[in-house]
C-alpha cells in the first residue's frame, strides 16, 4: 500500500493507518475475552470433577457400639474366631428375638465363616461414621482433624476411605450410609435400559427407514418430521406425566403384571421397571429417529440402484444392502441416546421410582431404583455421609457413561475410516 | 426372499394367466403383500411419534380439565394468584413460574454470552488442534446427567455463594445457585448450535471482508454474526426452552415450597421441581394434587413447544441462503 499523501485511494490510506492501533487493540481484548470464556467452560468441569472427587475419598471419624478388640477370646482377634465363637458373640450380645429371626432367615449352621464375621460387624461391633472430611481437607488438615477427633469424638478411630469400593457396587441399598451399596441401583438401571433399547430400537429404526425410504413428499410426512422436531424439545419431565397416566396407571394390569399371573392383583401398581423402560423408550425415540435418519441418508444412492438394478425389492435392498452399511452409524445414534436415558432422572422420579430397594430386582415386573434416582435421594439427605455416597455413587455412573460414549466414538471413528 | 413369489406361485390360472401374460405388460407392477406389510409396519412406527404427541396433549389437557372443573378452583385463580398452597386450597401459579423464570434468567446470563463466545471462538479463532481439544470437552459437559450438575449446585456453587456473600444473606436453598449450574448445563447447548449457524456461513463472505481490510474480529462482529443471525436466534429460543424444563438442578438445589419473590439468594419451587416434589412422595390417584400436576406440566409443555416452534419459525423466515 502506498505511503504517500496523494495515493489512489485520496488519502484514505491514512485514516485507514491512524485508525489500527486502536483496532488491534479492541481485537486483543475480545479476543482474550472469547479465549477466558471457553476457559470457563473448562473450569467448571474441571471443579465439577473436583467436587464429586474430593468427596468421594476422605477420611472418616469410625465409632463402634462395641470395640472389636473387647470381643477377642483368649487373645485370638476377632477377625480370626471360628464360626461357633461367632455365633456365641452374636447370642450374647442380640436380644433373643432378633438372634431368632436371622436363625430362621438361614440356619446359622449353615451358614459361611465370612457371612458370620459380617453378621457380627454389623449388629454387634456396629461401627458408625460420626463425621467425615473430604480429600483436600485430608491431605492439608490432618493433624487439625486429628485434634478435632480426639477432642470431640473419644474413642472414635480416624481411618481413610475410598467410598467407592467393590463392597459398594455388591452391596444393596441400606439405611445406614455404613453399609449402603448401589448394587439393586444398577441392576435396575441395566433392566430399565434394557426394556428402553428392546422397544425403542426396532421402532426408531423402523420409523427412520420409513421416513427415509418409503415415505414421499406429503403433507403427512411432513406433519411426521416436525412432530418429531418438536418432541426431542419437550421437557423430559412431561414424558415421565405421560409414564404416570399411561403406563403406570392407564396399563396397570399390564406393566404391574398383574395380566400375566406373575403378580398379586390386590397389591401389585404399576411403578415397575416395565412402565419406567417404556417412558425412556418414548423419551429417547426422537433423538434415535433423527439419529438413524442421517445414518441411512449418509448411504449411497449408487448402492441402491445397483441393487434394484439386479431385481431386488425394496424391501431386499434395505435389508441386505441400506442398513448393514447404514448400522455403525445407526449404533453410534442408538449408545448416544441410551447414555441420554441412563442418566435421567426426573421422569423416572414421576412414574414413581422407589428409592429404598434391597431385593434385587428380578424382572420387568419389579419394583426398582436407578442410579440417577440414588443419587438424587441421596443428595437430598442432610447427613454429611449420604453426600459421600451420592460422590460415590456418581462416579459409578459417569464411570458407566464413559464407558459407553468411548464405545460410541471408537465405532464412529472406525466408521469413517471405512467409509 | 420368498415374498414376491407368492401371487405367482399360487397356481390359480388367473395367476398363471397374467405370469404368461407378463411381457404385453412389462411395466406393471407386480403385488408383494410381504414388502406392503412390511411397509405398514414401518410406517406404524413413524406414526408412533404422533401418537406420543397426541398422549401427552390427551393426558394433560384430561387432567387439567378434571382441575379446572373442581369447585375449589378457577382458571382465574390460577392464572392471577400468587399463592400456592394446596392445602388450603391456594391455586396460583405465580410463585412457581416467577421461580421457574428466575432460574432460567440466571441461567441464560451464564449461558447466552459464554455460549456464544465459546462458540465465536471455536469457530472463527482456534486453530484445528485447539478445537480438537475443546470441543470433547464441550462434549463430555454435555453429556453429564443433570443429577450430577443437582449435586454440584449444592455442594459447590452453593457454598461457594456462601462464602462470597454471606451466609445470612444466601440461603441454603437458593435460585441464584440452581441457575448459575443450569447456566453451565446450557452452556455446551448454546455453543454447538451457535458454532453450526456460524460455520454455516460461506468462506467467501470472510475473505470479502478480509480483502477489505478487516480484523479478524470485525470480521466475527460485522460479518459472521449478523450473517448467522437467525441460527444464533434459534439456538438462544431452544437455550430458554431446555431452561425452563430443567429439572433435576432445581429440584435439588432451588428449594422445596412454593415462594414468589424475586431474591435470587432465596429458596423457591420452579414449576418442575414442584412436580418432581409432590409425585415422588405417595401421591393418590385423581386427587386435587394429582391434578394439580398436570396443570403444571400442560403449562409447561405449551411454553417449552410455543418456544421451539418460534425457533423453527425464525430458522425458517429469517436464514439467509447463499448460493
Amino acid at each position: 500500500m502506498s505511503a504517500e499523501t496523494n495515493g489512489p485511494l485520496g488519502g484514505a490510506e491514512q485514516t485507514f493507518d491512524a485508525g489500527l492501533p486502536q483496532r488491534k487493540r479492541v481485537a486483543v481484548a475480545w479476543h482474550t475475552l472469547f479465549l477466558a470464556s471457553t476457559i470457563i467452560g473448562v473450569i467448571a468441569l474441571t471443579a465439577l470433577l473436583y467436587t464429586v472427587i474430593n468427596q468421594s475419598f476422605g477420611l472418616v471419624a469410625v465409632q463402634n457400639r462395641i470395640e472389636p478388640a473387647s470381643l477377642a477370646v483368649d487373645g485370638v482377634p476377632l477377625a480370626q474366631l471360628t464360626q461357633e465363637q461367632y455365633v456365641a458373640i452374636l447370642q450374647a450380645n442380640l436380644s433373643p428375638g432378633v438372634f431368632r429371626r436371622y436363625d430362621s432367615e438361614q440356619p446359622f449352621t449353615e451358614r459361611s465363616r465370612e457371612n458370620l464375621y459380617a453378621l457380627v460387624l454389623e449388629r454387634v461391633v456396629q461401627p458408625r461414621y460420626v463425621k467425615t472430611w473430604p480429600l483436600i481437607a485430608a491431605f492439608f488438615d490432618r493433624a487439625a482433624i486429628e485434634t478435632e477427633v480426639a477432642r470431640d469424638f473419644p474413642g472414635a478411630k480416624l481411618v481413610f476411605r475410598s467410598w467407592v469400593t467393590p463392597d459398594f457396587l455388591r452391596s444393596p441399598q441400606a439405611s445406614a450410609p455404613e453399609l449402603a451399596g448401589v448394587r439393586t441401583a444398577i441392576l435396575g438401571s441395566l433392566w430399565t435400559i434394557l426394556i428402553t433399547i428392546l422397544t425403542a430400537l426396532p421402532i426408531g429404526v423402523g420409523a427412520a427407514i420409513y421416513l427415509e425410504e418409503y415415505a414421499r413428499a406429503s403433507w403427512a410426512t411432513r406433519l411426521i418430521r416436525t412432530n418429531i422436531t418438536n418432541l426431542a424439545g419437550v421437557p423430559s419431565i412431561i414424558y415421565g406425566m405421560l409414564g404416570l397416566a399411561i403406563f403406570v396407571r392407564g396399563a396397570e394390569a399390564l406393566t404391574s403384571g398383574a395380566a400375566f399371573g406373575l403378580a398379586d392383583p390386590t397389591t401389585a401398581n404399576g411403578r415397575t421397571i416395565l412402565s419406567a423402560g417404556l417412558t425412556l423408550a418414548l423419551l429417547i425415540l426422537p433423538l434415535l429417529i433423527i439419529n438413524a435418519q442421517e445414518a441411512i441418508r449418509a448411504v449411497p444412492r449408487s448402492l441402491r440402484q445397483a441393487s434394484y438394478g439386479l431385481g431386488a425389492t425394496q424391501w431386499q435392498t434395505i435389508w441386505r444392502h441400506v442398513l448393514p452399511s447404514a448400522l455403525p452409524g445407526i449404533l453410534t445414534g442408538t449408545i448416544l441416546a441410551i447414555s441420554r436415558a441412563i442418566g435421567e432422572t426426573a421422569p423416572l422420579v414421576v412414574i414413581g421410582a422407589s428409592t429404598f430397594i434391597v431385593v434385587d430386582p428380578n424382572g420387568p415386573f419389579a419394583k426398582f431404583t436407578t442410579l440417577p434416582i440414588q443419587i438424587y435421594q441421596w443428595t437430598s439427605r442432610p447427613q454429611p455421609q449420604f453426600r459421600n455416597l451420592a460422590a460415590a455413587a456418581i462416579l459409578v455412573l459417569l464411570a458407566l457413561l464413559l464407558t459407553m460414549n468411548t464405545s460410541a466414538v471408537l465405532l464412529r471413528n472406525r466408521y469413517s475410516r471405512r467409509a | 426372499m420368498g415374498v414376491g413369489m407368492t401371487a405367482a406361485a399360487a397356481g390359480t390360472p388367473e395367476a398363471r394367466a397374467s405370469h404368461e401374460a407378463r411381457p404385453a405388460h412389462p411395466l406393471q407392477r407386480r403385488r408383494r403383500p410381504g414388502e406392503a406389510l412390511i411397509q405398514g409396519f414401518l410406517a406404524f412406527c413413524g406414526v408412533i411419534s404422533i401418537f406420543t404427541t397426541l398422549g401427552i396433549v390427551f393426558v394433560l389437557g384430561r387432567e387439567s380439565l378434571l382441575f379446572f372443573s373442581k369447585p375449589e378452583v378457577t382458571l382465574a385463580e390460577f392464572l392471577l394468584t400468587t399463592h400456592w398452597q394446596p392445602a388450603v386450597g391456594e391455586f396460583g401459579i405465580w410463585p412457581l413460574v416467577s421461580a421457574t423464570v428466575l432460574t432460567s434468567l440466571m441461567a441464560m446470563l451464564v449461558a447466552l454470552p459464554l455460549g456464544l463466545a465459546v462458540a465465536i471462538y471455536l469457530s472463527e479463532y482456534a486453530s484445528a488442534r485447539a478445537r480438537n481439544l475443546l470441543k470433547p470437552i464441550m462434549e463430555v459437559l454435555a453429556g453429564i446427567p443433570t443429577v450430577v450438575y443437582g449435586y454440584f449446585a449444592l455442594t459447590f456453587m452453593t457454598p461457594t455463594l456462601r462464602t462470597i456473600f454471606g451466609a445470612n444473606v444466601v440461603e441454603i436453598y437458593n435460585t441464584a445457585s440452581a441457575g448459575l449450574v443450569m447456566g453451565i448445563l446450557i452452556l455446551p447447548l448454546v455453543s454447538s448450535m451457535s458454532e453450526d449457524a456460524l460455520s454455516a456461513v460461506p468462506r467467501s463472505l470472510r475473505e470479502a471482508a478480509y480483502g477489505l481490510g478487516a480484523t479478524r474480529l470485525e470480521v466475527a462482529l460485522k460479518i459472521v454474526l449478523p450473517a448467522a443471525l437467525s441460527g444464533l436466534a434459534a439456538a438462544v429460543i431452544v437455550a430458554i426452552s431446555r431452561a425452563i424444563g430443567e429439572t433435576m438442578i432445581v429440584a435439588i438445589a432451588a428449594g422445596a415450597g412454593p415462594n414468589f419473590t424475586l431474591n435470587p439468594f432465596k429458596a423457591a419451587e420452579t414449576m418442575t421441581g414442584h412436580i418432581v416434589r409432590i409425585s415422588g412422595g405417595d401421591l393418590s390417584y385423581d386427587s386435587l394434587d394429582y391434578d394439580s400436576l398436570f396443570a403444571i406440566g400442560m403449562l409447561l409443555f405449551l411454553m417449552t413447544l410455543g418456544l421451539n416452534l418460534i425457533s423453527q419459525r425464525v430458522v425458517r423466515r429469517f436464514r439467509e441462503v447463499y448460493e
